[in-house]
């Protein structure tokens, strides 16, 4: 946070800009209210849905157990008094088993998965852990590894009555070596609260996302987290150098290495990134933290076609090279959304496609020269209709607000249902125009944004409260058309308990076959958040 | 400093039959009452309010080298105002004005990109800069406004490194204009402004006569932000270079800056068990 000179300007400047998501929709779906038989009928046609609300009340969500009937409890024990003593002998006065303490852990972030977890640990060392996990393997009982639960897929609490595993408390930052840049750290360490210590150091996460306020680093690898900065500092599969990991059986695997070469052997890592918790909880990780660039400009342009927009990023590619840090997309109804629900103002008039364009470098001159010819050029050859430009972080973050906010923007709509798909770039959006169709006025709202650089669109459909037409309409639709052009079904978001049946969508037999084998060997027993990933 | 005319004795003294000659009169007059003003802007470079700002380990000021400045809140308030006068016709033409070094010269390209005619650097560097207070500044935009026959001035209320806010009312009092301070809202009517300012008890309208000088509040608009084909357009519009010493100005200070500190870091609380403990507490603090 930035040290306020004026207390009384900044203020006034905030309250100025700020905004509250108004409290429009208070009505909430209505097979939240609706009676068990009526409702969960629709339900239990299909095991997932993609479904995002206004408010997260954890008492009214239903039990992911009674939504999703078809699915079976596993072969676990349940959590007696006497493993409540053992729990209590591990991780002394770190066991919560009080519901209020534990009802937002098992609701997750989107209010649409909620689980009957009992008992919240909450350990603060690995070797807490390895004690946990070693029990629980012995015992039988599943776990859910928990970080900041701000996942959008299910993937971070309990389906039943597993116990939940909180890395909360394990939040220290082990060494930074200012040189190399490589930070250790301890899973439970929130992204934003990296970054602040990062920062005297002229360092920063080489990921950043909407979440950064609680998501915590364990997650993000969990998960392996794309976010905004993707396009010029890779994934995480690229700047986790080590992970320490525990497996289901209580062993600690240390593969903790900060070395950026070290090709001895399979690279073990790599098989905790984007396995969602269920080969191993994650408990320490070293990253590759890339320099805070000392000039960061961002340019928002608008287009009418899509051709303009492909040839936009294109110039942008060739002209900015180096320099290029971040490409976002938006459309038209994705800008009109934050205007309409967050009241916030677009520097440009009503196009239908906006382009975000971010450089980052070291030297402002050399940055706003190539910046400048940059959209020279696009003005001239008018691949753009309109644009402004800004390198003052005040209006830089302005511009980022428009594209940050979008999915907090949609929630004041009603119900969202969520789509994150890599497709090919020729259809990037493609997938909107045909989903408009297809859904037509049914929906309020029909908006697709997202990555350009990455090909990773955010297709958002949202109604006022839930409706089966229009979800029918959707899925499994959205998945086949993404399916049919070779796409991801889940470009970022992961799985969880969400998207497993359409795990196929996106991956061969023999593919899917290698993972389950690969899970049997790991974790034999299954207690490594069981039923997320793939379809029974 | 337009002559008040009645034209409309001017008029009834040419012949009725002359009527295109009434008509290109009238218009003529409706083009001088309406485009009347011309618009002096202060504009002023400050750290960008999303800066962390760091005191200079010798607590003589803030770190300024190497960090990111922009134009004052206010004064993009000011400059919009400005814009929006010339765009409903009622100003001729918008000067924005900087005083500070080479890279003040961005600040006013901001504002020709937002909508100014032309720019005025007044450069003021090093010791000099550091130094300069509003009394400096507002000599200078008086002997400014005079030579360039501006008939308004429009200043932000303050600015956010300084948080003086004089510019503005030095200014006119300098002038000897009326002044009418933390307008949110600025209407003109026939040949005074009427300016609604926010003060503490609420909102007091005031009516002033041209010139003046208006200081802008955080509500009186929302300043736009520069479209690419203005940002081209701004890099053919003129700014015309002087030096303090050519408006008579002495830049020796009149006030000595004897340290800059960061405010007391926050203390934790402490948490009690009981109400009992609590007044305990209070008692060995002796707030009780």
């Amino acid at each position: 946070m930035a040290m306020r000179r004026s207390h009384v300007i900044r203020y006034a400047l905030e309250q100025y800009k700020s905004y509250r998501v108004p409290n429009a929709a208070q009505s909430l779906p209505s097979w939240y209210t609706k009676g068990t038989n009526g409702s969960l009928d629709s339900w239990s046609r299909c095991v997932h849905g993609s479904v995002a609300l206004t408010q997260k009340k954890a008492g009214r969500v239903p039990l992911s157990s009674e939504r999703f009937p078809q699915l079976k409890r596993g072969d676990f024990a349940r959590v007696t008094d006497g493993d409540l003593q053992v729990f209590e002998r591990l991780v002394p006065s770190r066991v919560l088993t009080e519901p209020g303490d534990i009802e937002g852990h098992n609701v997750d972030w989107s209010g649409t998965c909620r689980g009957a977890g009992q008992v919240l640990l909450r350990p603060k060392t690995t070797e807490e852990v390895s004690a946990i996990l070693r029990y629980c393997n012995g015992r039988r009982l599943a776990a859910v590894p928990q970080g900041g639960n701000t996942g959008l897929v299910g993937g971070s609490v309990p389906v039943f009555d597993e116990v939940i595993i909180s890395m909360s408390l394990m939040d220290k930052i082990i060494s930074l070596d200012e040189i190399s840049g490589v930070l250790v750290c301890q899973a439970g360490c929130v992204v934003d609260k990296i970054n602040e210590a990062l920062e005297p150091h002229g360092l920063m996460t080489p990921h950043i996302l909407g979440s950064k306020g609680s998501c915590q680093i364990g997650g993000n690898i969990s998960t392996n987290a794309g976010g905004l900065r993707m396009l010029r500092y890779g994934n995480l599969h690229g700047n986790v150098l080590g992970v320490e990991a525990v497996l289901a059986n209580g062993d600690v695997l240390d593969c903790l290495s900060t070395l950026k070469k070290d090709n001895t052997g399979y690279d073990l890592k790599q098989l905790f990134i984007g396995s969602e918790g269920s080969l191993g909880v994650v408990t320490a990780a070293s990253v590759l933290c890339p320099r805070i660039p000392g000039a960061v400009s961002v340019a928002l342009l608008g287009c009418d076609s899509f051709a303009q927009v492909l040839q936009t990023y294109d110039a942008a590619k060739k002209m900015l090279q180096e320099i290029l840090s971040a490409v976002e997309f938006m459309d038209r109804a994705s800008m009109e959304v934050v205007q309409e629900n967050l009241q916030l103002t677009c520097p440009l008039g009503a196009h239908r496609y906006y382009l975000l364009v971010e450089t980052s470098g070291s030297n402002a001159a050399h940055d706003e020269e190539k910046l400048n010819s940059l959209l020279g050029h696009v003005m001239e050859k008018a691949m753009v209709d309109d644009g402004t430009v800004a390198t003052e972080p005040s209006k830089v973050q302005s511009l980022w607000a428009l594209r940050e906010n979008v999915a907090v923007a949609l929630r004041a709509d009603g119900c969202v249902y969520k789509y994150d798909v890599t497709v090919p770039m020729s259809r990037f959006y493609d997938l909107v125009t045909d989903t408009r169709e297809r859904v037509g006025s049914d929906a309020t709202r029909v908006v697709g944004y997202g990555h350009l650089g990455e090909s990773d669109i955010h297709l958002n459909v949202t109604c006022p409260q839930h409706s089966e037409d229009v979800f029918d309409a959707l899925e499994p639709w959205v998945y086949d058309w993404v399916a049919k052009c070779k796409g991801s079904v889940s470009a970022e978001h992961g799985m969880g308990i969400l998207k497993r049946d359409y795990l196929y969508h996106s991956n061969t037999g023999p593919a899917v076959l290698l993972m389950k084998q690969l899970k049997e060997r790991m974790d034999p027993r299954g207690i490594l958040n069981p039923y997320k990933i793939f379809p029974d | 400093m337009w002559p008040i005319f009645d034209y409309g004795r001017f008029v009834s003294i040419i012949s009725s039959s002359d009527v295109y000659g009434v008509v290109w009169m009238r218009s003529l007059a409706q083009l001088h009452k309406m485009a009347n003003l011309r618009v002096l802007v202060g504009v002023k470079r400050v750290i960008d309010y999303a800066v962390k700002i760091r005191v200079k380990p010798d607590n003589s000021g803030v770190v300024t080298d190497g960090v990111k400045h922009s134009m004052n809140p206010f004064c993009e308030i000011a400059m919009e105002e400005a814009v929006r006068l010339k765009e409903k016709k009622l100003a001729k033409e918008i000067i924005a004005v900087s005083c500070g070094p080479a890279q003040a010269q961005e600040t006013i390209r901001t504002a020709l990109a937002m909508g100014a005619d032309r720019g005025i650097h007044v450069e003021v560097t090093g010791k000099e800069y550091e130094n300069m207070t509003p009394l400096h500044v507002s000599k200078i935009m008086a002997k400014l406004a005079q030579d360039q026959e501006a008939n308004l001035v429009i200043l932000g209320k303050q600015s956010i490194d300084g948080d003086n806010n004089q510019t503005g009312q030095m200014t006119a009092a300098l002038l000897d204009w009326p002044q009418a301070t933390f307008a949110s809202e600025v209407t003109k009517e026939n040949d005074h402004l009427k300016v609604v300012r926010e003060i503490d008890g609420g909102l007091e309208t005031v009516k002033v006569t041209l010139p003046a000088v208006i200081t802008a509040d955080l509500r009186l608009n929302e300043p736009r932000y520069a479209t690419l084909p203005n940002i081209m357009k701004a890099k053919k519009k003129k700014i015309a270079k002087h030096k303090a010493a050519d408006f008579g100005v002495d830049l020796t200070p009149t006030l000595e800056v004897v340290g800059v500190e960061d405010p007391p870091v926050r203390q934790a609380g402490q948490k009690v068990e009981s109400t009992e403990e609590l007044v305990a507490k209070l008692k060995d603090s002796g707030v009780v």
